[in-house]
């Protein structure tokens, strides 16, 4: 009985703040800030199409570019990662464990450090500013670069049977076949939890996107939400929460709808959110 | 055909391959289609990992600003280091903010972690949804959004100092006072402890529950069966926690950028490492200094790391490893 007082209490206090991010997205300028009511007195939709049109450029346009990023992300993610992964997990080739070590070891390795270099790197090819500045954010994960999905896809087919690709090799199959008819379709689970993840981290990601986006109109939706904070201003406040739930919106229904299979997915393999 | 022992020097194709376990020939080693699936992990590897690296190592020595010519980039030695260490009273800044937030955040959003984890650990109803929302906040934490929510609470006419007036305690503009700005940014790190929660969760379903009831009849009580029974077979997961949210803590960028306007302010006190990184080499387009600042990062954090795990040996417990 006191625990579940406890556990509301903290619930309460825990959600506080995406509740009133909510409620304050509906206050009216006067109010928004130093109530801290989860209730708007006056009810303003207006702060989601004054939020929407508040810039040059549509809010829109910068979600369907946050949209384009994270989708074409989860399929690279997909594609590289389960490639590799069925290299590490099922192949026998030279140096294969040599190769898994360093594919461990830049798991550790923190992505601050590699911004520069790559960022040169990006620059040096062009691909830096252009027509198209998302390359530098797609390329890396066509190339399977995010060591966690590897890893939580090798974790995976380790639990697949041999047997299978036993089996299959008999009938006829190469390593091509096998990874076609036996691991492919078996390897759904991890990868609906590897799109599920790719697509809320990159969703959220703001550090590589503030860096390779410097045109208003490629923005995507967290680079875009900073401007309001150069705008401030009270009148900017409202239509500021109004555009940061629709932003969190995304990640919140992923949320919903995958609760249980995301919390599984950190406690088997010990991702961050 | 003859079944040896000795494994064949070099795998090779033919009726000499078949000799182990009887598979067919092609199948024994899959070398070339090895390579072939890890192709992109392996030009990956080299393109945007090991490259890019090698390229800041030198890069680290050289005055290099990314807008001019290669050709007007000189090789400057250990002037970046020197600078850093002796003429930049920012880098040092940086230093002790991060330090200071790693030290304070990790130890309590660890502590937010287990103890809601115990509150937790029972099965009763509706544990799941308590379990998903606490979760929630590390799923939303990184984001923009929030931590221009947190920047809004923590202003000086935000909702914290409307609730603390209920006591009749006036506020101040927290984000904006230098003695407390880096206090709300480690406090929004402690919000998100539902991650290391989750994981805590899982190492208390390990724990035998004879052990409990063995302590219980030698009279222990239930602190002491926390501190002689969870605590030490908890302890791996608490030593993997503590890695893996002690490297979080020292990346953290997002919310000193967003809570500070990208100024690390007020007066530097909440210049987080990443965030000096970020603009020498993108608002100063200092490219070889970050590129310094880097290599001490990746150095630091390895150093950390390496300390982390050496210390480790003193108090993780590994139950297969004794008696």
């Amino acid at each position: 009985m006191k625990r579940s007082v406890v556990l509301v209490v903290l619930t309460a206090i825990v959600l506080y703040p995406l509740v009133w991010m909510l409620g304050s997205s509906f206050k009216s300028p006067q109010e928004v800030l130093n109530n801290m009511s989860v209730f708007p007195r006056e009810f303003t939709p207006g702060n989601y199409t004054d939020g929407w049109s508040h810039f040059d450029v549509a809010f829109g346009r910068f979600f369907l570019n946050s949209a384009m990023v994270a989708i074409l992300t989860v399929v690279a993610n997909c594609v590289s990662c389960l490639l590799a992964a069925y290299a590490f997990a099922r192949l026998r080739f030279r140096l294969r464990g040599f190769w898994f070590a360093i594919m461990i070891g830049t798991l550790l390795l923190p992505g601050h450090v590699l911004i520069v270099p790559q960022f040169v790197m990006f620059k040096a090819f062009g691909l830096v500013g252009g027509d198209w500045p998302y390359a530098p954010l797609i390329v890396p994960q066509l190339l399977a670069t995010e060591a966690f999905f590897v890893f939580l896809m090798v974790q995976f087919m380790r639990g697949v049977p041999r047997e299978l690709d036993d089996a299959a090799k008999i009938d006829g199959c190469t390593a091509f076949g096998v990874f076609r008819h036996v691991i492919l379709p078996l390897s759904r689970p991890a990868l609906v939890s590897t799109a599920i993840f790719s697509f809320i981290w990159t969703w959220n990601d703001f550090f590589r996107q503030l860096v390779y986006l410097s045109d208003l109109e490629k923005y995507t939706a967290p680079v875009a939400l900073t401007l309001f904070i150069d705008s401030s201003g009270q009148s900017a406040v409202g239509p500021m929460f109004a555009m940061s739930v629709l932003s969190l919106a995304p990640v919140f229904l992923f949320f919903v709808a995958f609760q249980r299979m995301l919390v599984e997915g950190i406690n088997t393999t010990g991702l961050k959110g | 055909m003859a079944v040896t022992q000795a494994p064949s020097p070099a795998p090779t194709a033919g009726p000499a391959a078949t000799r182990r376990r009887g598979r067919p020939a092609r199948h024994k080693s899959d070398g070339a289609a090895g390579y072939i699936f890890l192709s992109p992990w392996l030009l990956g590897f080299a393109a945007i990992t090991a490259v890019p690296m090698l390229m800041s190592l030198y890069l680290s020595f050289t005055n290099y600003d990314v807008l001019s010519d290669w050709s007007s980039t000189e090789w400057v030695g250990l002037d970046n280091y020197r600078q850093m260490f002796t003429e930049d009273p920012s880098f040092w800044h940086a230093v002790r903010v991060t330090i200071t937030f790693a030290l304070i955040a990790t130890p309590l959003k660890l502590a937010a972690a287990l103890g809601v984890a115990l509150l937790l650990n029972k099965a009763f109803r509706g544990d799941g949804v308590f379990r998903g929302l606490f979760y929630l906040p590390s799923l939303l934490g990184g984001s923009v959004a929030v931590a221009i929510v947190w920047k809004s609470m923590f202003n000086g006419d935000g909702s914290f100092n409307a609730f603390l007036a209920w006591f009749g305690i006036e506020g101040k503009a927290w984000v904006n006072d230098p003695d407390y700005a880096l206090g709300t940014l480690i406090l929004l790190a402690v919000w998100q402890f539902g991650a290391p929660m989750v994981i805590f969760l899982a190492g208390l379903k390990q724990v035998p529950q004879e052990l409990y009831e063995a302590a219980s009849v030698d009279g222990a009580g239930p602190v002491r069966q926390f501190l002689a029974v969870t605590l030490p077979i908890l302890s791996p997961v608490i030593f993997f926690n503590l890695v893996l949210e002690t490297i979080n803590g020292f990346q953290g960028f997002t919310s000193a950028f967003v809570l500070s306007g990208g100024t690390g302010g007020p007066v530097d006190s909440t210049l987080m490492y990443t965030l000096h990184l970020y603009n020498k080499g993108f608002t100063e387009y200092q490219m070889g200094y970050a590129s310094a600042m880097a290599w001490v990062f990746l150095l630091s954090i390895g150093l950390i790391t390496v300390v982390i795990f050496r210390t480790g040996k003193f108090w993780v417990h590994y139950s297969d490893s004794e008696d």
